[in-house]
């Protein structure tokens, strides 16, 4: 490997422990990565120089010490900005939180801390993680490493954007519709929103709490294994966090796939898809099949509704969420006559045009006397798809459809039209509605060479199956294609 | 026409838990401003509320001894608002499914008992404490406001009531016994003026003997029992006069003016809020099993009514009965009293009279005072034993009150032992009667009226301090 930047995370944590190379040097290559890529991508908002200088030295100390807390010391991360990060500015692209440096670190955060994560930085999103191609972002878009004219996708697109372009080797986003693997597949790397409550919310800025997940964004299946480990697990301080042991995900990483059934999704493969797109996923299915899968095909009648039932849900919780920005105690300010026009006036310039539409939304929907007709009706359709994934787990170990419709699309394209926007989640949003994990592999690529995403969906805490086939995916693609802009060449 | 007084009360309770309702911040409410606050409690993004078990406990607890059914599943919401010194711009509270529904509370009024529905008692968060500055301390005119988040958080019980109620005096005989119930529980101060247990009042008339209710208007910032009974009575006032003059009543909430006796508009219907509740995705429903909630009954402790009805068996007259069953301190400081031989009248009596008058006068609570069992069981001992007359007993209850010691030593000091020993003061009526012949002969004549001149000379020649009763033992042995 020429550059260190480009190292798995498990090449660069057995090089660091066979003495190859330091932290500081790692990290000294992805900000010699970063130097050249961050001209043309704006994958950043902030890098913590200081911060991550000091983790690296820290870390090279505990290695000389044999003082080792696991896969991630003296790895660079990068962490998307609605996780708080204690003094370190925290925005979630908005101007409303612009200057806004938290006086705690979420429990994603700190584990990162222990277990000796070097945090670089801070990435770009959709403002409040409400978008699907990083335009919504107060502070300038990202672009797409394997074309900077067009997306990296979204809401983590800044996030899928380093990671692709080696200016980060993990980085962690959030996933409410598929904000975590919608832009890993438009970028060509692997993104996996786990079980709802696997990784802690305490600390993730809340878009719609019912559904947000921290996930990781990385090159390798087993990267994000060691990614999610590091993360995950129980936490107290989020009530929604699940009890249990977390679930060794790592040891069928080997087993391949033989003897297990692939439900193929009637409503989320074909019609609606990109052909191509399309193409690479039924290629991948076939592949599976002759390592020793059975496909069968399922359905799930009631997703044809989630992406009605997803825009009242989601905005209803983002309308209470995005209450507290008000001017009083952080953030923007501005002045007004009285307490009110303060207010109004703090969150009509701080909030963007599509938050801005889904506060309105959500607000319209939990009003009295529409609850019912929205809130409530949009729950029951959520219960619905609940008990159609629950019914097609009876036929299939695992759910196999595209990440996403198209491959990256041009910037700008559906910027003026906010429902072709949403309809880029159309094969994601139904694992939120569920709580399932689901991952996006890359498997290949369309005539334009843009990467396509393979989503792998599993019934709650069935991670180790859904990691088990995404490495066989993983194994079967070969997928070696690399972002053009993956390199510390000034070109 | 003739009117039917329709009344509901929500009462406001501050829990007295060791933390917050949903953080690990301490109830401390004499802490320095922002003090007490952390991301959770201060809704900081990203910070995520826990629930606290022993404020569900607690509210189990009012729930038990309010007769209501404690629901196994309950559930948290938002309730969605803008206002400075909610630090989430919503409230966490319960909706449609509380922790505790369907009780009642019995409530003696002159000795007519009603049994009062509870519709619900419910769990939720308080906001923080702002103060506008410049006048008036409104937020419309102020020229900035200061806010303190010690508060926010802290566990808040909500305790609604049925509209049973039917006159402002037995509302205020209802807030009354609820308080005592809060009080014998130990979940809260439930200080009326410090405004850990606040309540609001539904007003409504209709013509007697009917069934529907009438236009009801909610009366607010009542900061006492009596000013609870005030704004009521001014209230029912208000909406009779409007109905006898054929006036309709606006529903609307009324703010009650202490100083001005009257209620003033604060918002109508048209202007009502819509909270936009619906159930808080950051907490799991609360799940209370049949072993939990025994184990809560099974602890409750002696209830207002309970230990009112063993007062009254023992002879207490009503008044005193109320005091001891509904004030713990009162209670604790009459058994103790009585357990050491106090008579149970007297000692009430003291609680009930003096010592509730000189707390009022000096501000005090009956904790902060010297008042103890013990030094009331001494004070009723030296009256018994005619060593303390009965207005020397207030007296040296004044000091016990102040502080200043022991019953024994504050009459010591303040020189009021009186003389009741026999031997003492036969030689001083002997020194009277030789004084007094003429006295003497009408004594001897049986003129009872003359006694009376002859003990007021004795008192006179020990300064007061000769008991009455042993000189008038002494004056008509000499008699006979
Ligand atoms: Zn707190």
């Amino acid at each position: 490997m020429s550059d260190l930047a480009d190292l798995s995370v498990g090449g660069a944590a057995a090089g660091l422990r066979a003495g190859e190379f330091t932290a500081v040097e790692l990290l000294e290559a992805v900000h010699r990565r970063a130097a050249v890529t961050e001209a043309e991508l704006h994958a950043y908002l902030t890098i913590d120089r200081d911060g991550a200088a000091r983790a690296a030295v820290a870390a090279d100390s505990a290695l000389r010490a044999a003082d080792d807390p696991g896969p991630l010391l003296g790895i660079p991360v990068a962490l998307k900005d609605n996780m708080v990060t204690r003094g370190v500015e925290t925005t979630c692209s908005s101007k409303i939180l612009s200057g806004y440096r938290p006086p705690y670190d979420g429990t994603a955060v700190s584990r990162l801390r222990a277990g000796g994560a070097v945090i670089f930085g801070k990435t770009n999103l959709d403002e409040f993680a409400m978008g699907s191609s990083t335009e919504n972002s107060a502070y300038g878009p990202t672009r797409n490493p394997w074309d900077p004219e067009r997306v990296p996708g979204g809401s983590s697109g800044g996030s899928a954007a380093a990671v692709a372009a080696g200016s980060a080797m993990i980085a962690y986003g959030s996933d409410t519709g598929g904000s975590i693997r919608q832009p890993a597949a438009l970028c060509g790397i692997v993104g996996v929103k786990p079980t709802y409550g696997l990784v802690s919310r305490y600390g993730l800025i809340a878009f719609a709490s019912s559904l947000d997940q921290i996930g990781p964004l990385t090159r390798t299946v087993e990267d994000a294994v060691a990614a999610l480990e590091v993360v995950g697990g129980h936490d107290p301080a989020d009530s929604t966090s699940y009890p249990g042991s977390f679930p060794d995900m790592r040891s069928g990483l080997e087993a391949g796939v033989s003897g297990l059934r692939i439900g193929v999704v009637a409503e989320l493969n074909g019609a609606g898809i990109d052909p191509a797109v399309q193409a690479a996923v039924d290629e991948t299915v076939a592949g599976l099949e002759r390592a020793g899968a059975t496909v069968v095909p399922v359905s799930l009648p009631s997703v044809a509704y989630a992406l009605s039932a997803y825009y009242l849900i989601a905005p209803a919780e983002c309308s209470a969420n995005l209450a507290r920005f008000d001017g009083v105690r952080y953030g923007l300010r501005r002045h007004g006559e009285t307490v009110e026009e303060m207010m109004s006036t703090t969150r009509g310039e701080g909030f963007g045009p599509e938050v801005t539409r889904r506060i309105l939304l959500g607000t319209y929907a939990l009003s009295a006397g529409y609850y019912d007709a929205f809130y409530g009706q949009a729950q029951r359709v959520r219960t619905l798809i609940i008990q159609d994934f629950a019914d097609a787990y009876e036929q299939a170990d695992v759910l196999v459809s595209p990440t996403s419709p198209t491959t990256a699309f041009p910037l700008g394209a559906r910027t003026e039209d906010p429902l072709s926007m949403y309809l880029s989640d159309v094969c994601t949003i139904p694992s939120n509605m569920s709580g399932d994990p689901a991952i996006s592999v890359p498997v290949g690529v369309d005539e334009n060479g843009l990467p396509v995403g393979f989503q792998i969906m599993a019934p709650a805490l069935g991670e180790p199956v859904m990691m088990r086939v995404a490495a066989e995916v993983e194994r079967q693609a070969g997928f070696t294609a690399r972002a053009r802009l993956a390199t510390s060449e000034v070109g | 026409m003739t009117w039917e007084t329709v009344i509901g009360i929500e009462t406001h309770v501050e829990l007295t838990t060791a933390s917050k309702m949903f953080c690990g911040c301490p109830v401390d409410f004499g802490a320095p401003p922002n003090t007490n606050v952390c991301p959770v409690c201060l809704g900081l993004p990203g910070a995520l509320p826990v629930v606290n078990g022993r404020a569900v406990e607690y509210a189990m607890t009012i729930g038990l001894a309010l007769n209501c059914s404690i629901a196994p599943h309950s559930v948290f919401a938002r309730k969605n608002y803008f206002y400075p010194d909610m630090p989430k711009n919503y409230q966490i509270s319960q909706y449609d499914e509380p922790l505790c529904v369907a009780g009642h509370l019995d409530v003696d009024t002159d000795g007519e008992v009603a049994r009062i529905g509870i519709t619900r008692v419910h769990m939720e968060e308080d906001t923080g404490k702002s103060t506008h500055v410049g006048d008036g301390g409104r937020i419309q005119a102020a020229s900035h406001s200061l806010l303190d988040f010690n508060r926010a958080g802290v566990p808040l019980m909500e305790i609604v009531s049925e509209p049973d109620l039917r006159s402002p005096e037995q509302a205020r005989a209802f807030v009354a016994e609820l308080r005592g119930v809060i009080l014998r529980l130990g979940v809260s101060d439930a200080k009326l003026e410090e405004g850990s247990m606040r309540f609001d009042a539904n007003v409504s008339l209709r013509p007697s003997g009917s069934t529907e209710f009438g236009t009801k208007v909610e009366v607010k910032n009542m900061n006492s029992l009596r000013s609870l009974q005030r704004a009521l009575e001014h209230e029912v006032e208000r909406q009779q006069a409007l109905l006898d003059a054929g006036e309709p009543v606006v529903q609307e909430t009324r703010h009650w003016n202490e100083d001005a006796g009257t209620t003033s508009g604060m918002r109508s219907k048209e202007e009502a809020f819509d909270y936009r509740y619906f159930p808080e995705p950051d907490l799991v429903p609360v799940e209370v099993d049949d072993a939990w909630r025994e184990r809560v009954a099974g602890a409750l402790p002696e209830l207002p009514a309970q230990a009112r009805a063993r007062y009254a068996s023992a002879g207490l007259d009503p008044v005193a009965a109320d005091l001891v069953s509904r004030d713990p301190a009162a209670g604790t400081i009459f058994e103790e009293a009585t357990a050491a031989g106090a008579d149970a009248q007297t000692v009430a009596n003291w609680l009930t009279g003096e010592v509730t008058a000189l707390l009022r006068r000096q501000d005090l609570s009956l904790e902060q005072s010297g008042v103890t069992g013990a030094g009331l069981a001494e004070l009723a001992e030296m009256v018994d034993d005619g060593r303390l007359s009965a207005s020397a007993a207030k007296e040296v209850l004044a000091g016990v009150v102040a502080g200043e010691g022991n019953p024994e030593s504050i009459a010591a000091e303040r020189d009021l032992i009186q003389v009741s020993d026999v031997s003492a003061l036969e030689p001083v009526v002997e020194e009277v009667l030789a004084a007094n012949p003429d006295a003497v002969a009408k004594l001897h004549e049986g003129d009872g009226k003359v006694i009376g001149f002859l003990i007021g000379q004795v008192m006179r020649a020990t300064g007061g301090k000769a008991d009455p009763a042993a000189v008038t033992a002494i004056l008509r042995g000499k008699s006979a």
